[in-house]
């Protein structure tokens, strides 16, 4: 009963997206309680960004729920999940269609819950639980700067309706603009999980296959990139924020192709790739590229939504993550072959993909901009090169002996696989979307040269990984520059000395006072315990002399 | 006659009464002072009422009342004592002490 009813309700909500795509801009809404100073609203804003936004959303969760059912069969928990997956894609619509920055916040936070609840969905694995926890206080961490930067935005503006704030921007100081900015970036550092903030992303694998593609196609990750390009007049009028926006893309989308690279997880790949891409729609954001960035996260989404599914077939199959387990499911598995070679090529930018269209756009957007540009660069053939890797080392090769999904997992792949082939061709009606021949070109050639050394590489031995050339190299890279190891050297340590401190104080002032506070009144109950003596003249005697007393005193008193 | 006469007499019957509930140990002798204080409110009442020549008489009527409600209370009264007595074979008030705290 839980399957339709979750399909049900997802595809409703598809439904209604679409409506909402074709009934032009509008916003709606209602005061909440008064506040006394600035008002919080409930409301409901939709123009082209936030239902072209809704509609991706809606359409990838209904892959995903369909795909679940045959996915989650055997898992006595599927109702528990199905039920999240709808509440994390709820979460999702209200960041999307919010009116008010604070309801958005709230769509923002569930997510954050939503997350935790579905990484730690095996919660009897520790890693699964370890891994919920770590992403739940990385992303809460950015959050308290997302939070403070709405405060500042808001105060600034006098309100917390979206319009209202970015109609206020010009007006306000370039010190507030910056501050509110940056604390924002904060925040969709954390979700997104952009260096620094990054290493949640990939351990998040630990959830089944269909929240990958939930949480990094439709929903949290993308929130980031989302929440920029909607409130980027703000962006726009604090350069150094932008700037700061470009420098944590270029690194994240270098750092995470090179993990990439070397990981043999078919998923954390995949959670690299996400990372790497998403910077690849910041890069877009800072360099003035709004509509190639959502171009971007739109096609993202397809693919990546394909991928992940894919990956979760494959690895259903196989019974693992490693790629070291897999090999030869090309004639196994044709149809998840045939879907991921699509979804491979998508990520790959090899036209005529979606992927290739979006990630062209960019691109060309950065033309202008040395830095973004030359990274970019260098993140199109390292995403070819790792991506021929993960696709030559899980379907070619020799591997084990496994059977096709079925098909309520592969009817979603099929569809998947066709949005993000044909995707890119909706670019062609927009101006900034269409391909030129300068970043094309050199895109194509440098994903062509990323695909061409790997392949040379694994011809030569097809039963080794192709990244085994790179000796030590590879152990860097694989554990993401060593940044956890340095958080948890650093960051980890010291507050696990304050949590100490803390504890030790909590007991020694807190609980001792307490703990006296108890003490101390029962010890003065016992003294006038000794007044309850069972001699009835005795009570009313103190009766008689209470009354006394309190006649003499109001006499006095009066 | 002068009401302070009667008041002065009320309030040392009432008085009496008090100290009776208060310091004797006997039942009877409690019940006993409950009814002297009941007699200086009667007396009170009485000449209250002649001292503000109250039409209705109320203060009259009130005495009856608690006339009747003294005979009633010592009937209850002394049957309670009785059974006390049967029970525990003393009706000293100090003996009776079941409800105090216990000893720590």
């Amino acid at each position: 009963m839980t399957a339709p009813l979750a399909v049900l309700g997802t595809a409703i909500s598809a439904a209604g997206a679409i409506v909402l795509a074709f009934l032009g801009a509008f916003e709606t809404r209602v005061t909440l309680t008064p506040t006394g100073t600035i008002p919080v609203t409930i409301g409901l804003r939709a123009d082209d960004l936030s239902t072209m936004v809704a509609v991706m959303v809606t359409l990838v969760a209904l892959a995903i729920q369909v795909y679940s059912v045959g996915y989650m069969k055997h898992d006595v928990r599927y109702p528990a999940f199905a039920a999240l997956v709808g509440l994390f894609t709820l979460a999702m619509l209200t960041v999307v269609l919010a009116a008010d920055l604070l309801m958005l916040y709230v769509g923002w936070e569930i997510m954050g819950v939503c997350s935790y609840f579905l990484i730690g969905h095996h919660w009897e694995k520790p890693h699964a639980t370890a891994a919920a926890i770590k992403s739940f206080l990385m992303t809460r961490f950015g959050d308290v700067g997302f939070l403070f930067g709405i405060f500042v935005l808001g105060v600034a503006a006098g309100s917390f309706r979206i319009t209202d704030v970015i109609a206020a921007v010009p007006a306000m100081t370039s010190g507030t603009v910056l501050t509110g900015a940056l604390l924002l970036l904060v925040g969709v550092v954390g979700k997104a999980a952009q260096f620094p903030l990054h290493s949640w992303l990939p351990d998040a694998m630990a959830g089944p296959a269909p929240v990958s593609a939930l949480i990094h196609a439709a929903t949290m990750v993308a929130a980031g990139a989302y929440v920029v390009a909607l409130l980027y007049p703000v962006f726009l009028s604090a350069p150094l924020a932008l700037d700061v926006l470009a420098v944590v893309a270029v690194i994240s989308m270098i750092g995470a192709a090179l993990a990439a690279l070397v990981t043999d997880d078919l998923k954390r790949v995949l959670a690299y790739s996400t990372i790497s891409q998403l910077s690849v729609m910041f890069a877009a954001l800072a360099v003035g590229g709004r509509t190639q960035a959502i171009a971007h996260l739109l096609s993202h989404a397809a693919f990546k939504a394909l991928l992940f599914l894919c990956s979760g077939a494959v690895i259903i199959a196989v019974g693992s993550n490693l790629m070291t387990r897999m090999g030869g499911l090309r004639r196994r598995m044709p149809l998840s072959f045939l879907t991921m070679t699509v979804g491979f090529a998508a990520l790959a930018g090899i036209p005529p993909t979606a992927g290739f269209f979006s990630k062209d756009a960019v691109v060309a957007s950065a033309e202008h901009h040395w830095f973004v540009f030359v990274a970019l660069l260098l993140t199109v053939g390292l995403t070819a090169a790792y991506t021929t890797r993960a696709w030559l080392r899980t379907f070619f090769g020799s591997g084990p002996d496994v059977r096709e999904a079925p098909k309520l997992m592969t009817v979603p792949l099929v569809l998947l696989a066709v949005v993000a082939l044909l995707l890119g061709f909706a670019g062609l009606w927009f101006d900034e979307l269409r391909p030129e021949l300068l970043s094309a070109v050199l895109s194509v050639v440098l994903a062509g040269v990323g695909v061409a050394a790997v392949y040379l590489v694994w011809r030569r031995d097809p039963a080794k990984d192709p990244v085994d050339s790179l000796g030590r190299l590879r152990g860097v890279f694989g554990s993401a520059f060593g940044t956890d190891t340095l958080y948890e050297r650093t960051i980890a340590r010291g507050v696990m000395r304050v949590a100490d401190e803390v504890v030790r104080v909590d007991d020694s002032v807190v609980g001792r006072t307490v703990r006296g506070t108890g003490r101390g009144t029962r010890s003065l109950g016992g003294l006038l315990r000794r007044a309850q003596n069972g001699n009835a003249q005795f009570y009313v005697t103190a009766l008689l002399a209470g009354v006394v007393v309190i006649a003499v005193g109001v006499v006095i008193l009066r | 006659m002068h009401v302070v006469y009667p008041a002065v007499l009320a309030a040392l019957l009432f008085s009496i009464g008090v100290y009776g509930v208060l310091a004797r140990r006997n039942a009877i002798l409690v019940l006993m002072s409950v009814e002297l204080m009941l007699n200086a409110v009667n007396l009170n009442l009485v000449a209250f009422d002649v001292w503000l020549a109250d039409k209705l008489g109320s203060g009259q009527i009130l005495t009856l009342f608690v006339i009747v409600i003294a005979a009633a209370e010592v009937g209850l009264g002394l049957a309670i004592v009785l059974q006390v007595f049967r029970n525990r074979s003393t009706i000293s008030i100090d003996a009776l002490d079941e409800l105090a705290e216990d000893k720590q």
